[in-house]
């Protein structure tokens, strides 16, 4: 699996006073297993991008290429590319529709066309893959938490077997243990099933602890590409965008301004603990 | 006397099968005690579906108590000709500002609220343009709001209710849909309404970060309210915190980690300067 996105623009409304140039020379790719991260202010073209991954939208200039196919050629079969790379958008569970979670999770694989027998494992892998447990198979989605709902609608876009899965603030609007429990699960679909996982967020803290390669969209244009901690050692560039470097990070560069020799390029809660003790000799 | 006071509140919910009959009780609110006084800046935490929403309705007359009663400004929320004079002194603002925007242009979006109340027009255009003043929003007054930000909009929806002169303002997440910028957009508004204009707050959120602004925090799990203090107090009870499916801000958990290995410092750390003057005095 490659995803190559080669100097990729969009233009909303070209030719018209209400031009927008959402993306603007957008180069990069992705490999087989990657966790990356996406972020960005809001309008800075990151679900645009999304979009344009899973064939929502057509680019107006450059390409985007799926194993080495251009994806907005003639012919190109896109009902299958969006069963490769599927996108989890904003408030997915504003999407569950059905009378039980089971059926709602069939929905997407059924479409398909394939068996009835294939379909049913499918979901029954994919909610099991989300940790729902099976006396929740039959209830209603809606009489589910929050936290619950969301993963149900993940587990529908899994049983269609994406490669590679993007998840659009799949946190917002969850509760700090709900927001741990929709990372874990991004992490084990990671680490245990080997899915490509394209995380689009605004905590940095989380992103920290979860992604190992982040991007970062300003104005429709790709202005960082790097390790998490490179990305993070630019604190000046991503506070002038309206972003942020995890708080540990700037903790430890405030400490370092006050003469504590601590290395300021940490991103987590535990490498922050072990480096000050380090220094102050514990 | 307290501006808002809740005694032994209790609300239940009717639980409804699918053929529309009634199914059983559940207690959204389980006997809360809430003393707030006016110009008090209370924020309220809790996990998804803990009942913090709920509370906050019963705060401007949208539900009233199943048992228990609730007093704004003295009047009972029940007494159904106070009504009005209570929602005029208790504002709402919800998660999503589009759900609050009506009118085609900012200042005609904040004028809704007065022009209900009869105020005469050369009042309300003064009340519009002092309340988009304290938001900072007056620059934009001639904006359509399709054309703000997330931030913005929400300002403009703290605007609306601004310009019916509440003496308190409740705000549901309003920060959950927001990116950084837009969050703290929103949040230095609120506090310098309550700093500069003594206007009592009452802020519902997930974001602990945000609650440490707070002069005292409850923190609601079950219907139940489970703790309260100042955010030196409740941030310094991590483990409890977690159970309650909640987290403390990242600077809090980074002391609680220095201080459980040995460092000397003080339960309670909010801010990165606390951590780093105490770090650097050691």
């Amino acid at each position: 699996m490659s995803i190559l996105v080669n100097h990729l623009d969009h233009i909303y409304n070209p030719g018209t006073v209400f031009e927008v140039k959402a993306l603007s020379d957008v180069s990069f790719s992705v490999d087989e297993g990657e966790y990356i991260g996406l972020v960005g202010h809001t309008g800075s073209g990151k679900s645009t991008l999304a979009a344009h991954l899973n064939g929502l939208m057509k680019p107006t200039g450059g390409g985007i290429y799926y194993n080495g196919v251009d994806i907005a050629s003639e012919g190109y079969n896109l009902k299958e590319l969006r069963g490769h790379i599927g996108l989890v958008f904003q408030y997915p569970e504003h999407q569950l529709f059905e009378e039980d979670v089971f059926t709602d999770v069939c929905f997407g694989p059924k479409n398909l066309g394939l068996s009835r027998t294939e379909v049913e494992m499918r979901a029954y892998d994919a909610l099991k893959a989300v940790g729902i447990d099976d006396d929740h198979f039959y209830v209603s989605p809606f009489d589910l938490s929050g936290g619950e709902k969301r993963r149900v609608a993940i587990a529908g876009v899994l049983a269609m077997k994406p490669e590679v899965l993007i998840l659009d603030e799949p946190c917002a609007g969850l509760d700090p243990a709900g927001r741990d429990e929709i990372l874990a699960v991004a992490d084990e679909l990671h680490d245990s099933l080997g899915i490509t996982i394209i995380l689009i967020s605004h905590s940095m803290d989380d992103l920290a602890r979860h992604v190992k390669r982040i991007l970062v969209m300003n104005d429709g244009k790709l202005v960082m590409d790097g390790t998490a901690r490179e990305v993070f050692s630019h604190r000046e560039e991503l506070e002038a965008m309206g972003l942020a470097v995890p708080e540990v990070t700037a903790v430890l560069a405030d400490l370092k301004k006050a003469g504590i020799p601590v290395r300021d390029d940490l991103i987590t809660v535990e490498e922050a603990a072990k480096e000050i003790l380090r220094v102050f000799g514990r | 006397m307290n501006l808002i006071s809740a005694r032994k509140l209790i609300f239940e919910y009717v639980r409804r099968d699918k053929n529309g009959d009634v199914d059983g009780f559940s207690r959204a609110i389980d006997e809360v005690d809430l003393e707030i006084s006016r110009g008090d800046f209370v924020a309220i935490l809790g996990p998804n579906g803990s009942g913090k929403s709920t509370l906050a309705k019963h705060l401007n007359s949208l539900l009233f108590p199943t048992e228990g009663t609730v007093f704004v400004d003295g009047w009972d929320t029940t007494d159904a000709e106070k009504i009005w004079d209570i929602r005029k002194s208790v504002g709402m603002v919800f998660q999503n500002p589009e759900n609050q925007m009506i009118g085609t242009i900012v200042e005609e979006d904040v004028a809704f609220g007065p022009e209900n109340m009869g105020i005469e027009p050369e009042n309300i255009k003064e009340r519009v343009k002092e309340s988009l003043t304290m938001v900072e929003m007056y620059d934009h007054r001639k904006t359509s709001p399709s054309k703000l930000s997330g931030g913005q909009k929400q300002r403009v929806a703290i605007a609306g209710v601004l310009a019916m002169h509440p003496k308190c303002i409740v705000l549901d997440e309003p920060t959950a849909m927001l990116d950084p910028v837009g969050r703290e957009e929103v949040i230095r508004a609120i506090r310098g309404l309550n700093d500069v204009e003594n206007i009592t707050i009452i802020l519902i959120t997930h974001n602990m970060e945000e609650a440490v602004f707070a002069d005292k925090i409850y923190v609601m799990n079950e219907g139940h309210i489970v703790m309260s203090g100042t955010p030196k107090e409740v941030f310094s009870r991590v483990d409890e915190l977690r159970e309650n499916r909640l987290n403390v801000p990242e600077v809090t958990l980074l002391a609680h980690e220095l201080a459980k290995a040995g460092l000397n410092i003080p339960p309670g750390i909010l801010t990165r300067k606390e951590l780093c003057n105490c770090l650097c005095r050691s």
